[in-house]
């Protein structure tokens, strides 16, 4: 790398002679070696999915998630570091509570996503703090009907049909771009979902994983809640069936 | 003669004698005042309306689309319910918006918020709720709606001391906002019979006698 | 401070008002004035408020109703308000008293709600916990000199449990069969309370709407801040159930042969 050892990857507030600032460069990486996230905004609803990569045979099952809460309709999931993904979650659940609190009425995704990107884009700004290393997928159904929004370290937010954030995530855009999304049902969203994050872990490469799979939808009444248990298993299995027959 | 208890207003101020009213119609709300009022509480009530204000243009300019009725009304409410012990101010939100089209909302004094079909407020607005009852029907157009804006307000103005003057009315629409103005001459007129009765007259003598000096002999 | 209930939407005191302009309930106040007190006043009285609320435990759960009426003094000002308000899936909370502090609660309610929805960690509130956290509630803002003006009944069913009790503007908690606030706490309790002390396993659904639907009816006759239209909450294993407005019916018959008041003579 190119900004090593030059002294101006060393501080948030320093930009390099040619315009970066390279701490978020780095806040990127960490990104980029976390398990997959991706979400997917179909005709419906929304629904996320995450690669949940578990470190220790220790763990509980179900430790550590990283598909969080924020309001009835708001739901987040999170690719990097796990701890910055909890701040972020507790920050949007503040910013959700506040705009009930002044506003009476629940917010859309868009407001709580320019607020979240402020938040994160502060931390790029000082040498006392670091930038998150995060990437989060904000998926919502609210108002204006379903959607999604990907806020990168730098505090940039776009909305997407797809998106995908982590280890996997070309292999995982390549796959949603197959999709036709606005024509799926979120039920038929949660299939394939589970068959991406299922593709994309590689197997030979990485320790166990567990699959996280939220939805809002008309079947989860307009809420973010866990896939159902009997949906989730059925879309596990038919993951693991398509990744064999892709095999043979 | 007409008391109040003035250690019940909040110190320095003086009743707000008024008579305001907003009724929703088909694609649109009216929405009037009559033009009394005492300095004390207006001049409250105008940094209520202007911290709203403030907001509001807050909202629009960070959401990117312009507020919602209610979220203008829930704005008002804050102020009055976290403020209630300074404030005596009772307030009525109307407008029109994308998400429910025309809707009227009641902030009365505590601080409470309730949407109807229409409310009254101010101390003119008592004399006219069995008016109102009696008058209003869902369905109605634009021309039927400014009517029983005018005629509310009217009776009200009539019957409360502390309400009168001119109307002013708003037409507020999806794409408009239109003022009518009802000069204090041009009110319209109810009824104006006699009220009170004078003492019933004696009855004028039907049939007086001539009386004819008796003949002395 | 005016702890109650009765003396909340008392009628205009014609002797401070005469003609009704000034719509505030006017209470003569009786409290020494020094040059202090200005400054800690907080709310001194209701302005908007609800009347009775009424709860029993039957067979399958908890019944509770509350008119739709919310009176501004003698007013009967907004006649198609909701006093009975679900809190999760297991809870109903009924108010009377001051009808923005009521809303304030349900905002308040809601929050604590959402932050247990986001926890997603396996448990929900259930009524014990609601009523816990209203009685916390309301004791921190009486203990503030500042309280919500309300009295409240917290039912509900959860794990198999039925749960009933009341909280009010000072805190004060406590449980029975029955329960019933404001003027209800006078007139309709000795009913409610022949009606089902020791009965509480076998009432039925139907009986217990009955005694509901008699106990409304008895408060709409004597309690003049009352309406002939209002709701029932059930809440049993099934979950909360809150019925659309119902109308009382009522029988003015035996006012018509009723002769004698003041001079007249036949």
């Amino acid at each position: 790398m190119t900004s090593i050892g030059t002294g101006y990857d060393l501080s948030a507030s320093t930009y390099s002679p040619d315009g970066r600032i390279f701490q978020v460069e780095y806040a990127n990486k960490a990104v980029e070696n976390s398990g997959t996230a991706i979400g997917l905004k179909v005709k419906d609803g929304v629904v996320l999915a995450v690669e949940k990569l578990v470190h220790s045979k220790l763990l509980v099952p179900g430790a550590n998630r990283r598909i969080q809460t924020v309001d009835r309709h708001i739901g987040l999931a999170t690719a990097g570091l796990p701890a910055d993904g909890r701040t972020v979650a507790s920050r949007a659940r503040d910013e959700a509570a506040n705009h009930r609190d002044v506003y009476r009425s629940p917010p859309t995704l868009k407001t709580i996503a320019d607020r979240l990107g402020h938040f994160v884009q502060m931390y790029t700004l000082y040498s006392s703090v670091r930038p998150f290393g995060i990437s989060t997928i904000l998926g919502a159904v609210d108002k204006d009907g379903p959607a999604l929004y990907v806020i990168e370290p730098s505090g940039v937010f776009f909305g997407y049909h797809g998106a995908a954030v982590g280890k996997g995530r070309q292999l995982a855009k390549t796959e949603l771009e197959k999709l036709k999304l606005s024509e799926l049902t979120a039920r038929e969203a949660v299939m394939e979902a589970a068959r991406i994050i299922y593709l994309v872990h590689e197997d030979a490469k990485e320790k166990e994983f567990e699959l996280e799979m939220s939805w809002i939808g008309p079947e989860s009444n307009g809420q973010h809640v866990a896939v159902p248990k009997d949906l989730f298993d059925a879309a596990e299995a038919s993951a693991r069936e398509a990744l064999v027959s892709e095999l043979e | 003669m007409e008391r109040i208890d003035y250690q019940q207003l909040k110190a320095g101020e003086v009743n707000l004698g008024t008579s305001i009213m907003a009724v929703q119609f088909s694609n649109g709300v009216v929405i009037g005042a009559d033009s009394r009022t005492t300095t004390g509480s207006y001049i409250a009530n105008r940094a209520v309306a202007d911290a709203v204000h403030y907001n509001l243009q807050l909202y629009t300019q960070s959401a990117g689309a312009p507020p919602t009725v209610h979220t203008a009304a829930s704005l008002f409410q804050k102020i009055c319910y976290e403020n209630k012990d300074a404030l005596s101010a009772g307030i009525i939100v109307a407008g029109w918006d994308k998400e429910v089209g025309p809707s009227v909302y009641n902030i009365p004094l505590g601080g409470g918020l309730f949407r109807q079909p229409w409310a009254i407020g101010g101390s003119g607005s008592t004399y006219v709720y069995g008016y109102c009852d009696a008058t209003y029907q869902e369905g109605w157009g634009r021309d039927e709606t400014v009517n029983f804006v005018k005629n509310t307000l009217a009776l009200a103005m009539s019957r409360d001391g502390s309400s009168g003057g001119v109307i002013r009315m708003c037409v507020i629409t999806e794409g408009s906002v239109e003022r009518l103005f009802v000069p204090g001459n041009e009110l319209p007129k109810f009824w104006q019979g006699t009220e009170v009765l004078s003492a019933p007259k004696e009855k004028a003598a039907a049939f007086e006698p001539q009386v004819v000096p008796m003949a002395v002999e | 401070m005016d702890h109650f209930p009765l003396n909340w939407g008392r009628p205009r005191n014609d002797g401070l008002d005469l003609y009704g302009t000034y719509p505030i309930t006017q209470r003569p106040n009786h409290a020494p004035k020094d040059a202090f007190s200005a400054g800690i006043q907080h709310t001194q009285q209701p302005i908007v408020t609800g009347t009775s609320v009424l709860a029993i435990k039957f067979k399958d759960g908890i019944m509770m109703a509350a008119d739709n009426l919310a009176s501004y003094g003698s007013l009967a000002r907004f006649r198609d308000i909701q006093r009975l308000h679900p809190v999760g899936a297991h809870t109903v909370i009924g108010a009377s008293g001051d009808m923005s502090d009521f809303q304030y609660i349900q905002s308040i309610l809601d929050e604590l709600m959402i932050d247990e929805f986001a926890a997603h960690d396996g448990h929900t509130l259930g009524p014990a916990e609601v009523h816990n956290y209203l009685s916390e509630l309301m004791y921190a803002r009486r203990s503030k000199m500042d309280p919500l003006w309300n009295s409240l009944l917290v039912g509900g069913f959860k794990d198999g449990k039925r749960f009933l009790a009341f909280v009010d503007l000072l805190g004060t908690t406590y449980s029975a069969s029955t329960l019933a606030t404001g003027y209800g706490a006078h007139i309709a309790q000795p009913l409610l309370r022949r009606a089902v002390e020791g009965n509480e396993d076998t009432l039925t659904e139907d009986e217990a709407r009955k005694i509901i639907q008699q106990s409304m009816q008895v408060l709409f006759y004597r309690d003049a801040r009352s309406l002939d239209k209002y709701q029932i909450a059930t809440i049993t294993a099934a979950g909360v159930h809150i019925s659309e407005s119902l109308k009382l019916e009522t029988s003015w018959s035996f006012a018509e042969g009723i002769r004698g008041y003041g001079a007249q003579t036949q």
